[in-house]
């Protein structure tokens, strides 16, 4: 890396999720980056990307909410998101929501251009691997719909886990199969969400994996959920808390100790 | 005028129709100068894109459409000349446990393969008949690309001997071997001059099959339970 | 076919339960998945093929009027006749009337999703004519009186039993008394039965798979070869299409036909690729007397310069059900119309109206893998999203669900008082799940609690946690 340590500022999307549920991957995503030299700023005028408005067809809020988020991150070099499907609604949605105006379409355009999904960013951008970190466990990593088709991050977290010491990736079958999360979808549909997560969990288990990772939180809730619903001890953590070493604590559901 | 009425009806779908995709396209018809790029481009029978896979030597084409259809479980067999098909298709027969009775298209092409030769093979001459075990028709042309036989139909090529018949064995001349489809169809305009497409073309990849049950691949659904391509000549 | 979107909820409920089906759908999801993705790596040129595809679909769409008009003057010259009709209504008397021309009595019938889009079997049925489906899939659900639940495999949700059993009732008429286990004994017997059907029926109907506009022919697209006798023995032939099917030229054709066998069923070419072009030619000694294409509007022209026009490249090779997770869960019957899967949902509420077919495009995670293999790039998301934003704005659905976006929304706008609230929510739920670390079940939080536990924040949130930090919130 080129740049002195601290001179390159990345603005961090903390994402409504982690901010409300799983704060440590927020603060796994600081370190990391601080890690390659980066000076985090996490403007506070952020709330939510905008999604769950966005896929109930609320239009108008969503672009009101999205007016608001462009706003926020104005002038950053880098905006990184610890979720591919935020990451997702950012880069490539809202362009498409502000087609019609002008005014905001630049902006838009321009937030899209700056903002990375996290993993990505690390990989791509700064040329990250994480050095001296241990971690004896059997892991299986689910891509989320949005890193594997919208973000194309699919090769960066399996290249950068190669690097933690101990650690052996098992791929689970079907990695192309949604696990059923879906926003609002998993609470409207949950007799469908049921039957699409408990393939994505039957597929984990038959990797005989004792943790699992994702890039994207709401995944991660959904599937941990139903893995300790059905009785099922498998660690579930988000991928930037495994690479930034911070695995120790208790993972997505687990008992506090 | 007399022919109102249901006549009358027909015209207006039609003028309602073609006016409803004028409007949603916000335009009246098309104007002459893009309507006559358009039939350019129709009568210009432009290719779009190849496979590379389709574009290699006669034959290499040859050997591609044998693989690619004994991939389809259809049988493929050369014989160097035309005269040797009756033996071979007597042959054939035996092999199979087929009736010696076969039905072949009105074509002179087979009929004057010399069938009396074999004298205990019935021959019929026709269309395709519920009764048939075994029909032999000739094929237009072979596409490599898939392993695929162009039959067109006419007053000698009837295309029921094609599939009512419980097997079918195809003929195909070598030097009708093309790479792809859009080769097949120039040959075959060539073929037609100014009347128009045949009646029936039909593009053949394999015998019949079906996988409506379980998805269970069984052949010989509705069409011919087996297919055997006999491929005649070495294309010079 | 009666329309039962309007129950998806109730419809897939019952799929989920139903242990063969759940077999069923299980062989969808590895056996069409798995064929594609072989079939599509073995040519280099696939995703140029499907760019091209969709480049000649546009041009189609964009243009339609000539085209249509390019292809009945083809279609004339060879002596056929054009039927041009704007819904069902129209398409099932003119189909009726050609019925009554030629006195049949009994007609066979190739797949066809056009037919069941406007119910014909019924129809001619009422009117004293016998369809009778001759594509295996189409036959074995005639027989359950089902409708198909799959468009390229109407039958994928019966197990062999099951047909074992339909065809046990329904062909002792034909001297068939035996229950057949093996599914190569029972094809046997459906061949046998059929065989005899299509050389005493009066007219063949068949759908299309393309129009050829430069040289009239209408084109069908089998494996079992059923649909080339249903069109070349009875006296008369009628292909029911809509007006989309149009490609036009046969170079165009060669194109998209690369693409949709490969994308249906992963095989390269089907086995029976047959172009139709007018009825016998005068020396001829088989095939049609009479040629007839029905031209179906069927609500499409109106779909024309929207955001729905896009939906008209579909050429029907059902690879979006194939890869869609939620087909994947609960069946095609559970659509409650004539198209499942993604394209169902994108479709329906055009054809049915967004009231009766509102959950179908609600019920989608986006996981975005049907616009990932749609061989003509529809983007079914996009489409998706268009509904559910009609849906909002005609205040189509349950009123909570809409008041709960709205409250969220209202905080999302508001950052000051969205920290606040998600401060307590966080605090609140931490505490309920104190060390067990999750949280069981939640008031109005049901939809999320009744399939799984939901993991506890970690107390505070992160951003009053990074404030307490006195860390970097500005540039």
């Amino acid at each position: 890396m080129s740049e002195k340590p601290g001179t390159v500022e990345v603005a961090l999307f903390v994402t409504c999720l982690v901010d409300i549920n799983r704060p440590s991957v927020g603060f796994a995503a600081v370190k990391l980056l601080e890690e390659t030299g980066c000076r985090v700023v996490v403007p506070d005028t952020q709330t939510c990307c905008g999604q769950p408005a966005y896929n109930s067809g609320d239009r108008k809020s969503t672009k009101q909410i999205a007016a608001d988020v462009i706003k926020a991150f104005k002038g950053f070099r880098y905006v990184v998101v610890p979720s591919g499907s935020c990451a997702g609604m950012i880069t490539k949605h809202y362009p498409e929501l502000f087609k019609d105006d002008p005014d905001l379409l630049l902006d838009a355009q321009d937030l899209a251009a700056r903002t990375y999904e996290l993993v990505s960013f690390l990989k791509d951008v700064r040329g990250f691997k994480p050095e001296g970190v241990k971690l004896d466990r059997k892991i299986t990593y689910h891509d989320s719909c949005a890193n594997l088709r919208e973000m194309k991050v699919v090769d960066q977290p399996r290249a950068l886990m190669n690097h933690i010491d101990g650690l052996e990736l098992v791929e689970a079958e079907d990695r192309e199969a949604c696990c059923g999360f879906g926003g609002t979808f998993c609470i409207k549909y949950s007799e469908i969400s049921e039957e699409m997560v408990d393939r994505k969990i039957d597929n984990i288990l038959a990797t005989k994996a004792d943790m699992l990772a994702a890039g994207d939180l709401g995944c991660l809730m959904n599937i941990a959920g139903r893995l300790y619903r059905k009785g099922h001890d498998i660690k579930v953590l988000h991928i930037a808390e495994i690479l930034a070493d911070m695995s120790d604590g208790p993972g997505l559901g687990e008992e506090r100790r | 005028m007399e022919e109102i009425g249901a006549g009358d009806t027909k015209m207006n779908s039609r003028e309602k129709i073609l006016g409803r995709i004028r409007s949603q396209k916000g335009r009246g018809p098309l104007d002459p100068h893009k309507a006559a790029e358009l039939k350019a481009k129709i009568e210009g029978h432009k290719r779009n894109i190849i496979p590379k896979r389709a574009q290699i030597p006669a034959a290499a084409q040859v050997d591609l459409f044998q693989q690619k259809m004994e991939a389809l479980l259809a049988t493929v067999e050369r014989v160097e000349k035309a005269s040797d098909i009756p033996a071979r298709v007597q042959d054939y027969l035996t092999r199979q446990n087929f009736a010696a009775r076969i039905k072949i298209s009105p074509s002179p092409q087979l009929m004057d393969l010399g069938w009396e030769t074999i004298p205990t093979l019935e021959v019929v001459t026709g269309a395709g008949a519920e009764e048939d075990e075994v029909g032999i028709s000739p094929a237009f042309a072979g596409i490599a690309e898939t392993g695929t036989l162009m039959m067109a139909s006419g007053p000698e090529t009837p295309s029921t001997v094609n599939f009512l018949p419980e097997n079918h064995i195809a003929i195909l001349d070598v030097a009708q071997m093309m790479g792809s489809y859009e080769e097949a169809w120039d040959s075959l305009r060539d073929h037609i001059g100014e009347t128009g497409m045949p009646r029936t073309v039909n593009l053949i990849s394999g015998p019949s099959r079906t996988a409506d049950i379980e998805q269970r691949l069984i052949m010989g659904a509705h069409g011919p339970k087996t297919l055997h391509v006999i491929l005649v000549g070495d294309g010079t | 076919m009666q329309v039962t979107s309007r129950n998806f909820k109730e419809n897939s409920s019952k799929a989920l339960k139903d242990d063969d089906l759940r077999v069923a759908l299980n062989r969808v999801k590895t056996g069409f998945t798995t064929a594609r993705a072989t079939a599509a790596s073995e040519l280099p040129e696939f995703e140029e093929l499907r760019n091209k595809s969709r480049d000649i679909k546009n041009d189609v769409l964009e243009n339609l009027d000539y085209y249509l008009e390019y292809f009945e003057e083809k279609v004339l010259a060879q002596g056929g006749h054009v039927h041009w009709c704007s819904n069902a209504t129209e398409a099932k008397a003119a189909i009726l009337k050609i019925c009554r021309d030629a006195d049949a009595k009994t007609v066979t019938k190739g797949k066809s999703m056009i037919t069941e889009e406007i119910a014909l079997n019924k129809f001619l049925a009422a009117e004293g004519i016998e369809p009778i489906e001759t594509d295996l899939g189409e036959y074995i659900i005639q027989l359950a009186d089902e409708p198909p639940s799959h468009i390229i495999g109407p039958a994928v949700h019966k197990t062999k039993e099951q047909v074992t059993e339909l065809f046990y009732e329904h062909h002792q008429k034909y001297g068939y008394t035996e229950r057949q286990e093996d599914p190569e004994k029972l094809v046997g017997e459906a061949r046998a039965v059929l065989r005899h059907k299509y050389v005493t029926a009066d007219v063949g109907i068949t759908g299309a798979n393309f129009l050829v506009a430069e040289t009239g022919s209408t084109v069908i697209v089998t494996n079992e070869g059923n649909g080339d006798l249903t069109q070349s023995l009875p006296k008369t032939h009628i292909v029911v299409a809509s007006l989309e099917k149009i490609i036009p030229t046969l170079e165009d054709v060669s194109t998209v036909m690369r693409v949709l066998a490969r994308s249906a069923t992963g095989q390269e070419m089907s086995v029976y690729t047959t172009f139709s072009t007018g009825p016998k030619r005068s020396a001829d000694i088989d095939g049609p007397e009479n040629f007839h294409v029905v031209l179906l509007d069927g609500g499409r022209t109106e779909m024309l310069g929207t955001e729905l026009e896009e939906l008209l490249r579909c050429i029907r090779c059902g690879a979006c059900m194939n890869h869609c997770p939620v087909y994947h869960a609960v069946g095609g019957h559970s659509y409650g119309w004539v198209y499942p899967g993604p394209i169902g949902a994108a479709l329906n509420p055009q054809m049915v109206g967004l009231e009766e077919a509102r959950h179908l495009p609600n019920a989608s995670t986006f996981c975005g893998r049907c616009e990932e293999v749609c061989p003509v790039h529809i983007p079914l998301p996009k489409i998706l999203r268009h509904w559910r934003e009609k849906a909002f704005e005609q205040q189509i659905g349950p009123k909570p669900e809409r008041w709960g976006i709205e409250l969220w929304g209202f905080f999302a706008k508001r950052p000051t008082l969205y920290r606040l609230v998600t401060g307590i929510a966080a605090r609140v739920l931490t505490k309920i799940a104190g060390r067990r670390g999750r949280i069981k079940s939640l008031p109005l939080m049901g939809g999320w609690t009744s399939v799984r536990d939901l993991p506890a924040p970690q107390g505070a949130t992160f951003m009053a946690q990074w404030k307490k930090s006195g860390r970097g919130t500005q540039k």
